[in-house]
């Protein structure tokens, strides 16, 4: 595996109107690196569910993605309330969102049932009151 | 069907991307929910919607969407419009609703594709 490139992002947990831009970033970049589009739409949509529900949910946290050869690995951490159940959580349906998030264009409890879909592998770490990462992995 | 005559057929003025109006589109799909038009939606080319914010385009870049039409005369800010211009998504904006904007482009044979889709 030769050396990985990385990009690590502060995503704004206080402004709305920002949330999606590191996943913006990371595709522009994946682009310029010259990967498949298939795999940059799987990376890209898997992120930005996570980054959007970082703002959304968690009132933000950084994300970081790094770039091997074989494998592209997605990070989301975030210090926000945790998920309680997250066997719940991945139900697509299921959504805490309140009614100002769905007048945004979210809110359908598809986002985390989506990132799992779009990925090879998807592990999440939370604790109640601590926060929450994400791990991801998109195989090439 | 051309970006260019979907604007005639709805009616709308192109905002940004106009250079990239030859393009061709395929098909489309509707919808003011970007969480159904990220699960759901699979290669339509075109969103057309009532939703006004910067997660249009986000969303539209994601799915590599080419164009996005704002229904109901729905203005996006400046900042949403250079978004989509380094995202190469072309933004126009029509007076028809969604319904009516849909049903034209049904009806002018937009209708590739669309069983792939459950927006
Ligand atoms: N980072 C997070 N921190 C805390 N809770 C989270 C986090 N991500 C998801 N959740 C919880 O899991 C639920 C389901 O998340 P999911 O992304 O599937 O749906 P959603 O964000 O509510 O809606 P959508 O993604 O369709 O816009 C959320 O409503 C929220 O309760
Ligand atoms: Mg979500």
């Amino acid at each position: 595996m030769s050396e990985a490139v990385k990009f690590r992002f502060d995503v704004d947990g206080s402004d709305f109107s920002s949330a999606g831009a590191a996943s913006v970033m990371v595709k522009k970049k994946l682009r310029q690196l010259g990967y498949p589009p298939e795999i940059i739409r799987k990376v890209s949509i898997a992120m930005y569910e996570g980054e959007i529900n970082m703002v959304i949910h968690a009132n933000g946290g950084t994300a970081e993605v790094e770039v091997y050869d074989d494998v592209i690995i997605i990070t989301l951490s975030d210090t926000g309330p945790g998920i309680p159940d997250v066997a719940l959580a991945m139900q697509e349906g299921y959504s805490t969102a309140r009614e100002n998030i769905r007048t945004l264009g979210f809110g359908a409890g598809m986002g985390l049932p989506n990132m799992k879909k779009y990925t090879d592998s998807m592990e999440i770490d939370t604790r109640i009151g601590e926060g929450t990462t994400i791990t991801m992995k998109v195989y090439l | 069907m051309k970006i260019s005559e979907i604007s005639k057929l709805l009616d709308a003025q192109i905002l940004t991307g106009e250079d990239a109006s030859d393009r061709e589109i395929t098909s489309a799909c509707c919808s003011d929910m970007m969480s159904d038009v990220l699960a759901y939606v699979k290669d339509q080319g075109m969103l057309l919607t009532g939703l006004v914010n910067s997660q249009v385009i986000r969303t539209a870049n994601m799915m590599d969407m080419h164009c996005i039409v704002f229904v109901r005369s729905k203005n996006p800010t400046e900042e949403m419009l250079e978004l989509a211009q380094e995202c190469g998504i072309v933004v126009m904006r029509s007076s028809l609703r969604a319904y009516v904007a849909c049903g034209k482009l049904w009806m002018a044979g937009l209708t590739q594709d669309t069983e792939d889709c459950d927006v």
